[in-house]
Protein backbone atom coordinates (compact mmCIF):
# COMPACT_ATOMS: atom_id res chain seq x y z
CA UNK A 1 0.00 0.00 0.00
CA UNK A 2 1.47 3.27 -1.07
CA UNK A 3 1.58 6.18 1.30
CA UNK A 4 -0.76 9.10 0.82
CA UNK A 5 1.90 11.46 -0.44
CA UNK A 6 3.11 8.97 -3.00
CA UNK A 7 -0.41 8.72 -4.37
CA UNK A 8 -1.33 12.33 -4.06
CA UNK A 9 1.70 14.39 -4.99
CA UNK A 10 2.44 13.10 -8.51
CA UNK A 11 -1.06 14.06 -9.62
CA UNK A 12 -0.64 17.59 -8.35
CA UNK A 13 2.47 18.43 -10.30
CA UNK A 14 1.07 21.53 -11.97
CA UNK A 15 -0.27 22.93 -8.75
CA UNK A 16 2.96 22.32 -6.86
CA UNK A 17 5.03 23.90 -9.60
CA UNK A 18 2.74 26.90 -9.58
CA UNK A 19 3.09 27.46 -5.83
CA UNK A 20 6.82 26.79 -5.94
CA UNK A 21 7.49 29.28 -8.73
CA UNK A 22 5.38 31.88 -6.96
CA UNK A 23 7.37 31.37 -3.78
CA UNK A 24 10.64 31.70 -5.62
CA UNK A 25 9.58 34.82 -7.46
CA UNK A 26 8.36 36.39 -4.24
CA UNK A 27 11.66 35.75 -2.51
CA UNK A 28 13.91 38.78 -2.11
CA UNK A 29 16.96 36.74 -3.04
CA UNK A 30 15.68 36.14 -6.56
CA UNK A 31 18.53 36.80 -8.95
CA UNK A 32 16.84 37.85 -12.12
CA UNK A 33 20.20 39.28 -13.17
CA UNK A 34 21.84 35.86 -13.16
CA UNK A 35 18.96 33.79 -14.46
CA UNK A 36 15.82 34.58 -16.41
CA UNK A 37 12.42 33.60 -15.02
CA UNK A 38 11.90 31.26 -17.92
CA UNK A 39 15.11 29.41 -17.20
CA UNK A 40 14.15 29.23 -13.55
CA UNK A 41 10.77 27.79 -14.46
CA UNK A 42 12.36 25.22 -16.74
CA UNK A 43 14.84 24.17 -14.09
CA UNK A 44 12.17 23.91 -11.42
CA UNK A 45 9.89 21.91 -13.67
CA UNK A 46 12.62 19.44 -14.56
CA UNK A 47 13.58 18.92 -10.96
CA UNK A 48 10.00 18.58 -9.76
CA UNK A 49 9.22 16.07 -12.48
CA UNK A 50 12.13 13.83 -11.51
CA UNK A 51 11.33 14.15 -7.80
CA UNK A 52 7.68 13.22 -8.26
CA UNK A 53 8.69 10.36 -10.50
CA UNK A 54 10.97 9.10 -7.76
CA UNK A 55 8.33 9.47 -5.06
CA UNK A 56 5.89 7.46 -7.13
CA UNK A 57 8.38 4.65 -7.65
CA UNK A 58 10.02 4.50 -4.26
CA UNK A 59 7.97 5.08 -1.19
CA UNK A 60 10.84 5.16 1.27
CA UNK A 61 12.60 8.37 2.14
CA UNK A 62 15.99 6.85 1.56
CA UNK A 63 17.56 8.98 -1.13
CA UNK A 64 20.27 6.39 -1.66
CA UNK A 65 17.61 4.27 -3.33
CA UNK A 66 17.82 3.62 -7.04
CA UNK A 67 14.74 5.69 -7.81
CA UNK A 68 16.41 8.80 -6.49
CA UNK A 69 19.58 8.52 -8.57
CA UNK A 70 18.09 10.69 -11.27
CA UNK A 71 16.97 13.29 -8.73
CA UNK A 72 20.41 13.49 -7.18
CA UNK A 73 21.93 13.86 -10.62
CA UNK A 74 19.59 16.69 -11.67
CA UNK A 75 20.01 18.41 -8.31
CA UNK A 76 23.79 18.22 -8.50
CA UNK A 77 23.75 19.63 -12.00
CA UNK A 78 21.62 22.59 -10.97
CA UNK A 79 23.71 23.21 -7.89
CA UNK A 80 27.00 23.08 -9.80
CA UNK A 81 25.80 25.46 -12.47
CA UNK A 82 24.59 27.85 -9.80
CA UNK A 83 27.89 27.71 -7.98
CA UNK A 84 29.83 28.59 -11.11
CA UNK A 85 27.35 31.29 -12.08
CA UNK A 86 27.90 33.11 -8.81
CA UNK A 87 24.74 32.38 -6.85
CA UNK A 88 25.07 32.73 -3.10
CA UNK A 89 24.59 29.66 -0.86
CA UNK A 90 21.38 31.17 0.54
CA UNK A 91 19.88 31.64 -2.90
CA UNK A 92 20.77 28.12 -3.91
CA UNK A 93 19.43 26.62 -0.70
CA UNK A 94 16.21 28.57 -0.98
CA UNK A 95 15.59 27.00 -4.35
CA UNK A 96 15.25 23.58 -2.70
CA UNK A 97 13.67 24.64 0.58
CA UNK A 98 10.92 26.60 -1.11
CA UNK A 99 9.90 23.36 -2.79
CA UNK A 100 9.36 21.89 0.64
CA UNK A 101 6.99 24.71 1.46
CA UNK A 102 5.11 24.16 -1.78
CA UNK A 103 4.79 20.42 -1.20
CA UNK A 104 3.56 20.90 2.35
CA UNK A 105 1.00 23.47 1.24
CA UNK A 106 -0.39 21.02 -1.27
CA UNK A 107 -0.45 18.20 1.30
CA UNK A 108 -2.25 20.42 3.79
CA UNK A 109 -4.85 21.35 1.26
CA UNK A 110 -5.60 17.77 0.30
CA UNK A 111 -5.35 15.88 3.58
CA UNK A 112 -7.83 17.13 6.10
CA UNK A 113 -7.10 14.73 8.94
CA UNK A 114 -4.12 15.94 11.05
CA UNK A 115 -3.29 12.38 12.10
CA UNK A 116 -2.79 11.39 8.49
CA UNK A 117 -1.18 14.66 7.52
CA UNK A 118 1.54 14.58 10.17
CA UNK A 119 3.53 11.49 9.03
CA UNK A 120 3.35 12.69 5.44
CA UNK A 121 4.76 16.05 6.35
CA UNK A 122 7.56 14.43 8.32
CA UNK A 123 8.35 12.29 5.33
CA UNK A 124 8.41 15.20 2.89
CA UNK A 125 10.50 17.14 5.36
CA UNK A 126 13.12 14.45 5.63
CA UNK A 127 13.29 13.98 1.90
CA UNK A 128 13.69 17.66 1.15
CA UNK A 129 16.25 18.10 3.92
CA UNK A 130 18.34 15.42 2.29
CA UNK A 131 17.98 17.15 -1.03
CA UNK A 132 19.08 20.35 0.65
CA UNK A 133 22.20 18.63 1.93
CA UNK A 134 23.04 17.30 -1.51
CA UNK A 135 22.52 20.72 -2.99
CA UNK A 136 24.84 22.21 -0.47
CA UNK A 137 27.54 19.61 -0.85
CA UNK A 138 27.64 19.95 -4.60
CA UNK A 139 27.43 23.71 -4.33
CA UNK A 140 30.57 23.78 -2.20
CA UNK A 141 32.24 21.32 -4.54
CA UNK A 142 31.39 23.57 -7.46
CA UNK A 143 32.82 26.57 -5.69
CA UNK A 144 35.99 24.69 -4.86
CA UNK A 145 36.37 23.73 -8.48
CA UNK A 146 36.06 27.38 -9.42
CA UNK A 147 38.71 28.32 -6.87
CA UNK A 148 41.06 25.55 -8.00
CA UNK A 149 40.69 26.56 -11.60
CA UNK A 150 41.40 30.17 -10.77
CA UNK A 151 44.43 29.24 -8.70
CA UNK A 152 45.97 27.26 -11.52
CA UNK A 153 45.15 30.03 -13.96
CA UNK A 154 46.83 32.57 -11.72
CA UNK A 155 49.89 30.36 -11.36
CA UNK A 156 50.12 30.00 -15.08
CA UNK A 157 49.64 33.59 -16.09
CA UNK A 158 51.44 35.18 -13.19
CA UNK A 159 54.94 33.98 -13.97
CA UNK A 160 55.84 35.49 -17.31
CA UNK A 161 59.53 35.57 -18.14
CA UNK A 162 60.27 38.61 -20.26
CA UNK A 163 63.34 39.18 -22.32
CA UNK A 164 64.08 42.87 -21.79
CA UNK A 165 67.35 42.88 -23.72
CA UNK A 166 69.37 40.29 -25.51
CA UNK A 167 70.96 38.41 -22.66
CA UNK A 168 68.76 39.94 -19.96
CA UNK A 169 65.58 38.34 -18.65
CA UNK A 170 63.11 39.93 -16.25
CA UNK A 171 60.66 38.02 -14.12
CA UNK A 172 58.09 40.10 -12.28
CA UNK A 173 56.62 38.04 -9.47
CA UNK A 174 53.12 39.01 -8.45
CA UNK A 175 51.37 37.46 -5.47
CA UNK A 176 52.58 35.28 -2.65
CA UNK A 177 55.47 32.92 -3.29
CA UNK A 178 54.75 29.45 -1.96
CA UNK A 179 56.68 26.27 -2.65
CA UNK A 180 54.54 25.20 -5.59
CA UNK A 181 54.80 28.58 -7.26
CA UNK A 182 58.52 28.87 -6.63
CA UNK A 183 58.91 25.57 -8.44
CA UNK A 184 56.98 26.91 -11.44
CA UNK A 185 58.84 30.21 -11.38
CA UNK A 186 62.20 28.49 -11.12
CA UNK A 187 61.48 26.05 -13.93
CA UNK A 188 60.14 28.75 -16.25
CA UNK A 189 63.11 30.96 -15.56
CA UNK A 190 65.74 28.26 -16.06
CA UNK A 191 64.14 26.99 -19.25
CA UNK A 192 63.98 30.52 -20.61
CA UNK A 193 67.62 31.10 -19.69
CA UNK A 194 68.60 28.08 -21.77
CA UNK A 195 66.29 29.08 -24.59
CA UNK A 196 67.46 32.68 -24.87
CA UNK A 197 71.05 32.11 -23.73
CA UNK A 198 70.68 34.91 -21.25
CA UNK A 199 73.34 35.62 -18.71
CA UNK A 200 71.38 37.88 -16.40
CA UNK A 201 68.01 37.33 -14.77
CA UNK A 202 66.21 40.06 -12.87
CA UNK A 203 63.72 38.87 -10.29
CA UNK A 204 61.33 41.70 -9.51
CA UNK A 205 59.44 41.22 -6.27
CA UNK A 206 57.57 44.53 -6.10
CA UNK A 207 54.36 42.53 -6.49
CA UNK A 208 55.06 40.20 -3.60
CA UNK A 209 52.91 41.38 -0.67
CA UNK A 210 55.03 39.97 2.12
CA UNK A 211 58.38 38.30 2.50
CA UNK A 212 58.85 35.88 5.37
CA UNK A 213 61.71 33.49 5.97
CA UNK A 214 60.09 30.84 3.78
CA UNK A 215 59.64 33.18 0.82
CA UNK A 216 63.19 34.43 1.29
CA UNK A 217 64.44 30.88 1.21
CA UNK A 218 62.56 30.27 -2.00
CA UNK A 219 64.17 33.36 -3.48
CA UNK A 220 67.63 32.27 -2.38
CA UNK A 221 67.02 28.86 -3.97
CA UNK A 222 65.98 30.41 -7.25
CA UNK A 223 69.04 32.63 -7.26
CA UNK A 224 71.33 29.69 -6.51
CA UNK A 225 69.74 27.63 -9.28
CA UNK A 226 70.23 30.37 -11.86
CA UNK A 227 73.81 30.68 -10.71
CA UNK A 228 74.34 26.96 -11.29
CA UNK A 229 73.05 27.42 -14.81
CA UNK A 230 75.75 30.01 -15.35
CA UNK A 231 73.60 33.11 -15.18
CA UNK A 232 73.67 35.99 -12.76
CA UNK A 233 70.55 36.81 -10.77
CA UNK A 234 69.53 40.23 -9.52
CA UNK A 235 66.62 40.72 -7.14
CA UNK A 236 64.87 44.04 -7.54
CA UNK A 237 61.78 45.82 -6.30
CA UNK A 238 62.48 45.45 -2.61
CA UNK A 239 60.20 47.80 -0.77
CA UNK A 240 61.46 49.52 2.41
CA UNK A 241 59.15 47.52 4.66
CA UNK A 242 60.36 44.30 3.09
CA UNK A 243 63.96 45.31 3.64
CA UNK A 244 63.05 45.91 7.29
CA UNK A 245 61.39 42.50 7.67
CA UNK A 246 64.31 40.74 6.01
CA UNK A 247 66.77 42.27 8.44
CA UNK A 248 64.52 41.71 11.45
CA UNK A 249 64.09 38.07 10.52
CA UNK A 250 67.85 37.73 10.27
CA UNK A 251 67.83 36.55 6.66
CA UNK A 252 71.21 36.83 5.01
CA UNK A 253 70.91 38.20 1.49
CA UNK A 254 74.46 39.53 1.37
CA UNK A 255 75.49 37.00 -1.29
CA UNK A 256 72.69 38.12 -3.54
CA UNK A 257 72.72 41.12 -5.79
CA UNK A 258 69.77 43.22 -4.66
CA UNK A 259 68.54 46.48 -6.14
CA UNK A 260 65.77 48.82 -5.09
CA UNK A 261 64.01 49.09 -8.41
CA UNK A 262 63.84 47.35 -11.76
CA UNK A 263 65.48 50.38 -13.36
CA UNK A 264 68.48 50.05 -11.08
CA UNK A 265 68.68 46.35 -11.74
CA UNK A 266 68.58 46.96 -15.47
CA UNK A 267 71.37 49.51 -15.18
CA UNK A 268 73.47 46.99 -13.24
CA UNK A 269 72.70 44.35 -15.85
CA UNK A 270 73.86 46.68 -18.61
CA UNK A 271 77.10 47.41 -16.85
CA UNK A 272 77.69 43.69 -16.21
CA UNK A 273 77.24 43.09 -19.93
CA UNK A 274 79.53 46.05 -20.63
CA UNK A 275 76.73 47.92 -22.36
CA UNK A 276 75.93 51.56 -21.93
CA UNK A 277 72.88 53.63 -22.62
CA UNK A 278 73.40 57.20 -23.68
CA UNK A 279 71.63 60.01 -25.47
CA UNK A 280 72.17 60.35 -29.20
CA UNK A 281 75.13 62.60 -29.91
CA UNK A 282 76.32 62.59 -26.34
CA UNK A 283 79.80 61.28 -25.67
CA UNK A 284 80.10 58.75 -22.94
CA UNK A 285 82.51 59.29 -20.09
CA UNK A 286 84.71 56.40 -21.19
CA UNK A 287 85.23 57.54 -24.75
CA UNK A 288 85.68 61.07 -23.56
CA UNK A 289 88.42 60.05 -21.21
CA UNK B 1 87.32 0.39 -17.86
CA UNK B 2 85.20 3.22 -19.16
CA UNK B 3 86.82 6.63 -19.02
CA UNK B 4 85.83 10.18 -19.65
CA UNK B 5 88.18 11.77 -22.20
CA UNK B 6 90.03 14.91 -21.20
CA UNK B 7 91.10 17.12 -24.09
CA UNK B 8 93.92 19.59 -23.91
CA UNK B 9 93.32 22.91 -25.64
CA UNK B 10 96.27 25.21 -25.11
CA UNK B 11 96.20 26.34 -21.54
CA UNK B 12 92.86 24.73 -20.86
CA UNK B 13 91.52 21.26 -20.34
CA UNK B 14 88.18 20.37 -21.83
CA UNK B 15 86.00 17.65 -20.37
CA UNK B 16 82.71 16.78 -22.00
CA UNK B 17 80.69 14.34 -19.98
CA UNK B 18 78.54 12.43 -22.47
CA UNK B 19 77.19 9.79 -20.15
CA UNK B 20 75.56 9.87 -16.77
CA UNK B 21 78.25 10.02 -14.14
CA UNK B 22 78.26 7.05 -11.87
CA UNK B 23 80.41 7.03 -8.80
CA UNK B 24 83.52 5.21 -10.01
CA UNK B 25 83.56 7.13 -13.28
CA UNK B 26 83.38 10.40 -11.38
CA UNK B 27 86.19 9.40 -9.04
CA UNK B 28 88.31 8.35 -12.02
CA UNK B 29 87.64 11.68 -13.70
CA UNK B 30 88.67 13.51 -10.55
CA UNK B 31 92.10 11.86 -10.33
CA UNK B 32 92.72 11.93 -14.12
CA UNK B 33 91.92 15.60 -14.23
CA UNK B 34 94.21 16.51 -11.37
CA UNK B 35 97.03 14.56 -12.96
CA UNK B 36 96.46 16.26 -16.31
CA UNK B 37 96.49 19.70 -14.72
CA UNK B 38 99.80 18.86 -13.08
CA UNK B 39 101.23 17.38 -16.30
CA UNK B 40 100.38 20.28 -18.61
CA UNK B 41 100.31 22.99 -15.95
CA UNK B 42 96.88 23.94 -17.25
CA UNK B 43 95.35 27.21 -16.19
CA UNK B 44 91.70 26.38 -16.66
CA UNK B 45 89.32 23.43 -16.69
CA UNK B 46 86.04 23.44 -18.54
CA UNK B 47 83.56 20.71 -17.69
CA UNK B 48 80.57 20.40 -20.01
CA UNK B 49 77.70 18.55 -18.35
CA UNK B 50 74.98 19.43 -20.85
CA UNK B 51 74.34 15.74 -21.54
CA UNK B 52 74.01 14.83 -17.88
CA UNK B 53 70.41 14.34 -16.85
CA UNK B 54 70.80 12.63 -13.50
CA UNK B 55 72.77 13.93 -10.57
CA UNK B 56 73.08 12.97 -6.96
CA UNK B 57 74.76 14.56 -4.01
CA UNK B 58 77.91 12.53 -4.70
CA UNK B 59 78.37 13.99 -8.13
CA UNK B 60 77.69 17.44 -6.76
CA UNK B 61 80.46 16.88 -4.26
CA UNK B 62 82.85 15.54 -6.88
CA UNK B 63 82.35 18.67 -8.98
CA UNK B 64 83.00 20.80 -5.92
CA UNK B 65 86.11 18.76 -5.11
CA UNK B 66 87.47 19.09 -8.64
CA UNK B 67 87.03 22.85 -8.42
CA UNK B 68 88.86 23.01 -5.11
CA UNK B 69 91.70 20.76 -6.24
CA UNK B 70 92.21 22.73 -9.45
CA UNK B 71 92.22 25.91 -7.41
CA UNK B 72 95.09 24.53 -5.34
CA UNK B 73 96.93 23.77 -8.58
CA UNK B 74 96.16 27.31 -9.77
CA UNK B 75 93.58 26.41 -12.40
CA UNK B 76 90.06 27.81 -12.65
CA UNK B 77 87.12 25.46 -13.09
CA UNK B 78 84.02 26.33 -15.04
CA UNK B 79 81.05 23.99 -15.23
CA UNK B 80 78.93 24.69 -18.29
CA UNK B 81 75.62 23.66 -19.77
CA UNK B 82 73.85 22.45 -16.68
CA UNK B 83 70.28 21.35 -17.41
CA UNK B 84 67.52 23.23 -15.56
CA UNK B 85 66.32 20.00 -13.95
CA UNK B 86 69.84 19.24 -12.74
CA UNK B 87 70.22 22.74 -11.30
CA UNK B 88 66.93 22.42 -9.43
CA UNK B 89 67.91 19.00 -8.11
CA UNK B 90 71.26 20.23 -6.82
CA UNK B 91 69.55 23.16 -5.08
CA UNK B 92 66.95 20.87 -3.54
CA UNK B 93 69.77 18.63 -2.35
CA UNK B 94 71.23 21.66 -0.61
CA UNK B 95 74.33 21.85 -2.81
CA UNK B 96 74.60 25.40 -4.10
CA UNK B 97 78.24 24.63 -5.24
CA UNK B 98 79.45 28.06 -4.29
CA UNK B 99 83.10 27.36 -5.18
CA UNK B 100 82.35 26.41 -8.76
CA UNK B 101 82.12 28.89 -11.62
CA UNK B 102 79.29 28.25 -14.02
CA UNK B 103 78.48 29.35 -17.54
CA UNK B 104 75.60 28.77 -19.88
CA UNK B 105 77.47 27.00 -22.69
CA UNK B 106 80.97 26.03 -23.78
CA UNK B 107 81.44 29.26 -25.70
CA UNK B 108 80.62 31.42 -22.69
CA UNK B 109 82.63 29.16 -20.42
CA UNK B 110 85.71 29.54 -22.62
CA UNK B 111 85.25 33.32 -22.69
CA UNK B 112 84.99 33.28 -18.92
CA UNK B 113 88.19 31.24 -18.54
CA UNK B 114 90.02 33.54 -20.93
CA UNK B 115 88.77 36.53 -18.99
CA UNK B 116 90.05 35.07 -15.75
CA UNK B 117 93.43 34.17 -17.20
CA UNK B 118 93.69 37.56 -18.84
CA UNK B 119 92.79 39.31 -15.61
CA UNK B 120 95.28 37.43 -13.45
CA UNK B 121 98.10 37.87 -15.94
CA UNK B 122 97.43 41.31 -17.29
CA UNK B 123 96.52 43.13 -14.12
CA UNK B 124 100.12 43.93 -13.16
CA UNK B 125 100.85 45.21 -16.69
CA UNK B 126 97.74 47.30 -16.63
CA UNK B 127 98.73 49.03 -13.46
CA UNK B 128 102.18 49.63 -14.95
CA UNK B 129 100.68 51.30 -17.98
CA UNK B 130 98.46 53.57 -15.98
Amino acid sequence: MKSLSAQLLPSKQVEILDIWIKLQLKNEGLRSDLMSNDALKRESEELLKTILEAIRNDDTTDIKGEAYDKVVEVLAGISLSRASNGFSPRETAYFVFSLKEALITVLEKNIAEPKELYPEIVKVNKLLDDFGLITFETFIKGREEVILRQTSEITEISTPVIQVWSGILALPIIGTLDSARTQVVMENLLLKIVETESTIAILDISGVPAVDSLVAQHLIKTVAATRLMGAECIISGIRPEIAQTIVHLGIDLSNINTKASLAHALRTAFSLLKLEVRKVGEYSKNTHA
Amino acid sequence: MEKIPILKMGDFLLVTVQVDLYDRLALGLESDLVNMIRKYSSRGVLIDISAVNIVDSFMGRILGNIAQMSKILDAHTVVVGMQPAVAITLIELGLPMTGVHTALNVEKGMAMLRDKLFLTEETPNDSDNN
